[in-house]
């Protein structure tokens, strides 16, 4: 953030303010700037264009005299426009992809995929000496072609004739522009050199150069050929024509595909995937029917037991209600991972403490049945969650209006009746949206089933990896594979996320309403 | 339990005020007593699990059957085993992280709060309706997304990328605005106009007044928003879990995680130990500051 100049007093001067404005206006420049130029370089046209626009941006806002609001927005704006709005964005338009494993690139970078994936040594295709070079620390080969013309590449540059090169014998010593590696070098960095493809030319079908013993270089070229015309993939040894499908690969007559794809855009296949394939529509049913029960659960029982003990508590007359209150929220100040960590200890089934000591060596299987293993989660969500609501209960008991009840005193009622007419709808009124922030918390909640029971136990007929305490944004993780468990499938998982946020924002925006009218009533 | 014990530590008080004021025992209960039942209950419940890590930090056997009997040995054993681990390296990056994460959110969501409260400017309402409508969106459900952008940026710029502080940082400040801008836009709105009237009058600078005059009055709601900064970003796991892939840059969350989650059985007293110690910094900051956050809370749910 930036001390923007001093305005409308009549200073326009080199004031300390301006100074400050201006070295770090400076220092975003040319960090913009070093961003704009290795974007340029890595051919990232979209965050070229977003990187340009948000410096010409904060320039003019920053030296502009009209926008003054601007100055203070920016900085927090631009934060929330790149890792949130466009997040979001873009969680629209992945779901709406098949973007995932065997769907993971553009179809150009498919198809050098394919092609290089597949060469092979052409059988007989010469063999040129090869001497293995460096430019810097990239490795690159240097050959003398069938022809003598000395030709020399990299992996990313492919071969092209260098002039003033050193033959000995046939073979390359001496490079202008490359540093020719002794062979010590060459024995230590023999992966590398095996790893090695040079294109020999820019034309992937062309094939490359490559070597085992690090002295002769063979042409790979590969068993396919990509026909731009007839947008399609042929196998020159069987004579195979794959051509490319709308679901993004290269497929044949008889249905085969190759194993690399690229991302195209595949409408709601994703929706259906998720509510009526096999695989995935019956956990999906089951999950989101324990997401609601889970986050509903959680929210009324740890307000009860919230509400319970501020009302216990709320008693000037009680003596050390302070330690009480002290010590009963400790819970809610750890942090809730090493909470669920511990907890998963203290419930473990053969050495845990609740079963080992609490209950005499039982062996009851906390974490591993799929009712018990629920209700676990429950209770330690309880546990996790009470002191919050006896948090907020408190305050909002404390804050009661006394001259209502007093009212209620004079005109006679009852304890319980003060209770149910007046307190109750009061606290209700007070803590209604943070009920449904809460709710909100509770039904994403993924760090305390990720961390107690891994959503386990598993499904005993679900071919994903799912389970019984999995809830909707714990199944988004499974799902994206990006735990490594499973294939990943962006576009699922995204599909997922906008379900999710369906859900969470219709629920929000139906309650948000209803406590306004609660409001209104009080 | 409790009503047996008070009269036997404070006799004679207890007798006189059961003769002055209290007419017996039964009234005293439904009254005072159960509540202290209660009270005791609560801590117990609220306090075992505590009670158990602390002591199972400091048993030497530092597995989990052998934690179970509480105070049983007290050794430091646990605590010293942790410097051969990459613990204090992911303590180190979480409390970078979230230090600057506390840091910045208050920063940028003071500026655009005093901009909302202060300035008149067309898109006002329309700004701080689509801040409404974006933060309900929450940041992890693009967990995703944010892998998928980071690797783009990586490319691009390698701190931006995967596996970087700087870019998980980033990625949190992401939230700042959303929701932290209405908790202080509400507070801003009650610090009177006035004081910045007289100020311009006086020839100050609208930087001046920010800097000067209302962070200074609105320094309670500040530190309240960087403390819950602070601590969701301390104990969030998803985005650093995806985002964080090699173990020297892991934070807290990823790196006990993994220790427990691989052997449990075996790791279980190193477990406790970092538990513990990394417990203390937001069990200290939130007990210090416990009005402070109470409060601001209850600010939130007014504001709605």
């Amino acid at each position: 953030m930036s001390l923007p100049a001093t305005r409308g007093s009549g200073r326009t001067g080199w004031s300390p303010g301006f100074l400050v404005k201006l070295v770090l206006i400076a220092l975003v420049d040319a960090l913009g700037v070093y961003a704009v130029l290795a974007a340029w370089g890595a051919e990232s046209w979209g965050i070229l264009a977003a990187m340009v626009a948000l410096l010409l941006v904060a320039n003019w806002a920053y030296f502009s005299k009209r926008a003054l609001p601007l100055k203070y927005i920016l900085p927090g704006l631009a934060f929330l426009l790149v890792y949130q709005v466009y997040v979001v964005a873009y969680t629209g338009y992945v779901a709406f992809t098949n973007y995932g494993d065997g769907h993971n690139s553009t179809k150009e970078q498919a198809v050098e995929a394919l092609l290089v994936q597949n060469e092979r040594r052409v059988e007989g295709s010469p063999s040129s000496p090869l001497t293995v070079v460096a430019d810097g620390d990239t490795l690159g080969f240097a050959i003398v072609s069938p022809e003598g013309v000395v030709e020399a590449g990299t992996a990313e540059r492919p071969l092209a004739a260098v002039d003033g090169a050193a033959v000995e014998a046939g073979r390359v010593t001496g490079l202008p522009g490359y540093e020719v590696l002794e062979y010590a070098e060459v024995l230590e960095r023999q992966q590398e050199v095996t790893d090695l493809r040079v294109p020999v030319s820019e034309d992937p079908n062309d094939g490359s150069i490559r070597t085992q013993d690090a002295r002769t270089g063979y042409v790979f070229t590969s068993t396919l050929t990509y026909d731009p015309v007839s947008d399609a993939m042929i196998n020159t040894t069987t004579g195979v024509t794959y051509t490319a499908n709308d679901d993004g690969q290269f497929e044949a007559a008889d249905g085969t595909t190759l194993p690399v794809g690229w991302r195209v855009l595949v409408g709601l296949d994703n929706f259906v995937t998720a509510f009526g394939d096999d695989r995935y529509a019956g956990p999906f049913g089951k999950i989101l029917v324990w997401t609601f029960a889970f986050a509903a659960v959680s929210v009324a029982s740890t307000f009860l037991l919230g509400l319970f003990l501020a009302i216990a508590f709320n008693d000037a007359r009680l003596r050390g209600r302070r330690v009480y209150r002290t010590l009963v929220i400790l819970p809610y100040a750890i942090p809730g991972f090493l909470a669920a960590l511990l907890w998963s200890g203290l419930l473990n089934r053969s050495y845990g403490f609740v079963n080992e000591v609490l209950l005499g060596g039982a062996q009851i299987p906390w974490l591993t049945d799929p009712v018990l293993a629920k209700l676990a989660v429950l209770g330690v969500n309880l546990w996790l969650g009470f002191p919050y609501m006896f948090l907020i209960c408190t305050g909002a008991l404390q804050s009661l209006p006394t001259d209502v009840l007093e009212a209620a005193k004079i005109d006679g009622a009852g304890r319980w009746r003060t209770w149910r007419s007046i307190t109750l709808p009061l606290l209700l009124v007070a803590t209604a949206p943070l009920l449904i922030s809460s709710f909100a918390f509770n039904f994403n909640n993924f760090t305390l089933i990720y961390m107690l029971t891994g959503g386990g136990p598993r499904f005993d007929d679900a071919s994903v990896p799912l389970g019984h305490t999995d809830i909707l944004i714990s199944m988004v993780y499974s799902v994206s594979g990006l735990d490594g468990t499973a294939a990943k499938d962006y576009g699922l998982a995204s599909a997922l996320s906008i379900v999710i946020f369906v859900v969470v924002a219709t629920i929000s925006a139906l309650a948000f309403r209803r406590t306004r009218s609660l409001e209104e009533i009080a | 339990m409790r009503t047996t014990r008070v009269p036997a530590t404070r006799p004679s008080l207890v007798s006189r005020r059961s003769l002055s004021r209290r007419p017996s025992a039964g009234r005293w209960f439904s009254e005072i007593g159960w509540r202290h039942l209660v009270g005791v209950l609560a801590v117990a419940y609220a306090g075992f699990p505590l009670v158990y890590v602390v002591s199972a930090s400091l048993a030497d056997g530092g597995t989990l059957t052998g934690s179970n009997d509480l105070f049983a040995s007290v050794s430091g054993a646990n605590y010293a085993a942790l410097g051969g681990t990459r613990f204090w390296t992911w303590m180190g990056n979480t409390l970078v992280v979230a230090v600057a994460t506390g840091v910045g959110t208050v920063l940028m969501g003071a500026a655009a709060a005093y901009a909302f409260s202060r300035f008149r400017f067309s898109g006002r309402r329309m700004g701080l309706t689509a801040l409404l409508v974006i933060q309900m969106f929450p940041q992890m459900l693009a967990f995703v997304a944010i892998f998928l952008l980071l690797i783009s940026l990586g490319n691009v710029v390698p701190g931006l990328g995967l596996d970087s502080k700087l870019s998980l940082i980033c990625v949190y400040l992401g939230g700042a605005l959303g929701v932290n801008t209405f908790l202080m836009y509400g507070f801003f709105n009650t610090v009177p106009r006035e004081i910045d009237e007289a100020a311009k009058i006086d020839g100050a600078s609208h930087a001046q007044i920010y800097w000067t005059i209302v962070l200074r009055l609105t320094a309670p709601i500040l530190a309240v928003v960087g403390l819950l900064s602070f601590i969701s970003t301390f104990g969030e796991f998803i985005i650093a879990r995806v985002l964080l892939q090699s173990e020297e840059s892991w934070t807290l969350a990823v790196g006990l995680y993994g220790w427990v989650s691989s052997l449990q059985e075996a790791n279980w007293g190193l477990f406790t130990a970092g538990a513990v110690v990394s417990a203390v910094p937001v069990l200290a900051l939130f007990l210090f500051l416990q009005k402070y956050i109470v409060g601001g809370l209850t600010a939130g749910s007014v504001k709605g």
